[in-house]
């Protein structure tokens, strides 16, 4: 049975939404194993035992692992995959900076942002910017592969019982050093993972025009705000808002675009 | 590191035989990304930090075009490693890595992805390879003494990350606005040395490891309505069940 590694991707005490989908994915190529790697993440291990269809959880605990610096957590699962078979990551900021390094650090390429698993090493992905999907097969003895959180279904996140695990954790490689964060405060829904977005771009003409003719129709609908790279490079909202192929890929019930060509 | 990419303002047209995208006589250009990673680079240089820039690009002997735009944009040389097979950011990881073991660069730069495979791997495949720090979609840079620190655009907002040189960093699109180059620099630029080598020359197989069976078009949306007033729009969303 194919054996594959999840990266649980966590804010320090939850487990975050964009796991649920790379669970989703894992579990169509064989029997999941989610690796928690952080500081004090305890808590955050006993939800992911919870994630409907993982079978085991592994925790490293460690003080090296917080923050997910690449250069640390790398050669943590490029370690584990001598035991697995694949590491499937979501495509989130984190994903995207960690996989890559890992399918390097085992010689192995890796498979970005799949939309589908068509088979055991056969995967479909968009390529120049969605404009075409390419189906792509792993000739590599190993899987590492990213997952687009909007083309799979979030798996449950209750109903499982998985048994805990604790692995040594390595050394810190000194390669990188976590200075500080700014994170963008959201009263609304995550726009990864909203239902509705209301998304405003250039014609909203300043960072007034655009809070006071999307904000208060955002509100109205319950629905998360999202931008164009012209509002954001105009300074309207903070880049994070960014939808886009350099932004974030988005797949809501309903998309509102307002002034945006 | 630069590559030749269609450029961004063509729309790509997927072949009828589902073998790939139609390249032949479209107008190709430097990756967006890349060229945002060679304008960091004569920065660094402008201000001090960096003494030489060097550009590299793996890819078909046209991709001697891109390197001359970023030596008209101001890099002091460059390296086309010529190959006309397609490869990928694993091989192109491995060939950097072996000019990096030659030239000793303090820091590499790339473009966080490039805009044909969207892979996004080649930065953090070249750090992993060389064993040294990676600063992936960076907005800000800045060298000082024997670190650099690198803000970088995650998903909630921004991270800072401290790493000590050498190191490499993938360029994020706010990290500047390239420069155009000019047409003296551009002349300019046709004098300037580049080398030109092979795979083989660095030892590294560019056999790939995807096998890319299909190609094909994106699913198709059916055609949508236009609706005379708010009032319209708003009933026909309330008749399709979605607010």
């Amino acid at each position: 049975m194919t054996k594959v590694l999840v990266w649980v991707e966590h804010d320090g005490s939850a487990v975050k939404d964009a796991t649920l989908s790379a669970v989703t994915a894992a579990a169509q190529l064989g029997e999941v194993v989610a690796l928690v790697a952080g500081s004090n993440v305890a808590g955050v291990a006993a939800a992911a035992a919870q994630i409907a269809g993982v079978t085991k959880v592994l925790v490293a605990d460690d003080a090296a692992y917080a923050h997910a610096l690449a250069e640390n957590v790398a050669p943590l699962i490029a370690g584990l995959l001598v035991d697995h078979d694949a590491f499937v990551a979501p495509a989130t900021t984190t994903g995207k900076n960690v996989a890559p390094r890992v399918a390097a650090l085992i010689d192995v390429a890796q498979v970005s942002d799949i939309l589908s698993v068509e088979g055991p090493r056969t995967f479909t992905r968009p390529i120049y910017a969605g404009n075409a999907i390419a189906t792509v097969e792993s000739t590599d003895a190993k899987l590492v592969i990213t997952v687009r959180g909007t083309a799979f279904a979030k798996a449950d996140a209750t109903g499982g019982s998985a048994a805990v695990e604790t692995v040594a954790a390595g050394a810190d490689s000194g390669l990188s050093s976590w200075v500080g964060s700014e994170i963008a405060k959201l009263e609304r829904p995550e726009l990864t993972s909203a239902k509705i977005i209301v998304s405003g771009g250039r014609a909203l003409k300043d960072a007034d025009t655009f809070a006071a003719t999307i904000t208060p129709l955002a509100d109205k609908l319950g629905a998360a705000i999202g931008a164009s790279r012209a509002a954001v490079d105009a300074g309207y909202v903070p880049n994070d808002y960014q939808v886009g192929q350099t932004g974030k890929i988005v797949a809501p019930e309903i998309y509102v675009a307002v002034g945006i060509s | 590191t630069v590559k030749r990419v269609i450029d961004y303002n063509v729309k790509p047209r997927v072949k009828a035989d589902g073998t790939g995208v139609d390249l032949a006589n479209v107008k190709m250009s430097m990756n967006p990304f890349d060229e945002i990673a060679v304008e960091e680079a004569l920065r660094l240089r402008e201000k001090g930090a960096v003494s030489e820039v060097v550009v590299v690009s793996v890819g078909p002997a046209k991709a001697t075009e891109t390197l001359r735009t970023a030596l008209a944009m101001g890099a002091d040389r460059a390296i086309l490693v010529s190959t006309d097979d397609e490869v990928e950011p694993l091989a192109v990881a491995k060939i950097v890595k072996a000019i990096a073991d030659e030239e000793q660069p303090g820091l590499i730069i790339t473009g966080k992805q490039a805009i044909d495979d969207d892979s996004n791997q080649t930065g953090q495949m070249i750090a992993a390879l060389l064993g040294r720090g990676q600063g992936t979609f960076a907005n800000q840079i800045t060298v000082e003494g024997d670190a650099v620190t690198v803000k970088r655009e995650i998903d909630g907002g921004l991270e800072t990350v401290s790493l000590p040189l050498p190191a490499v960093i993938t360029a994020d699109l706010r990290l500047n606005e390239p420069r155009y180059a000019s047409l003296p620099n551009i002349m300019k630029a046709k004098s300037k040395p580049l080398a030109t080598k092979t795979p083989a020359d660095y030892g590294v197989d560019t056999a790939p490891r995807l096998k890319t069976l299909k190609v094909s078009e994106p699913p198709v949306r059916s055609a949508g309505i236009k609706v005379a007033d708010v009032d319209a729009l708003v009933a026909k969303l309330k008749e399709l069940g979605v607010a």
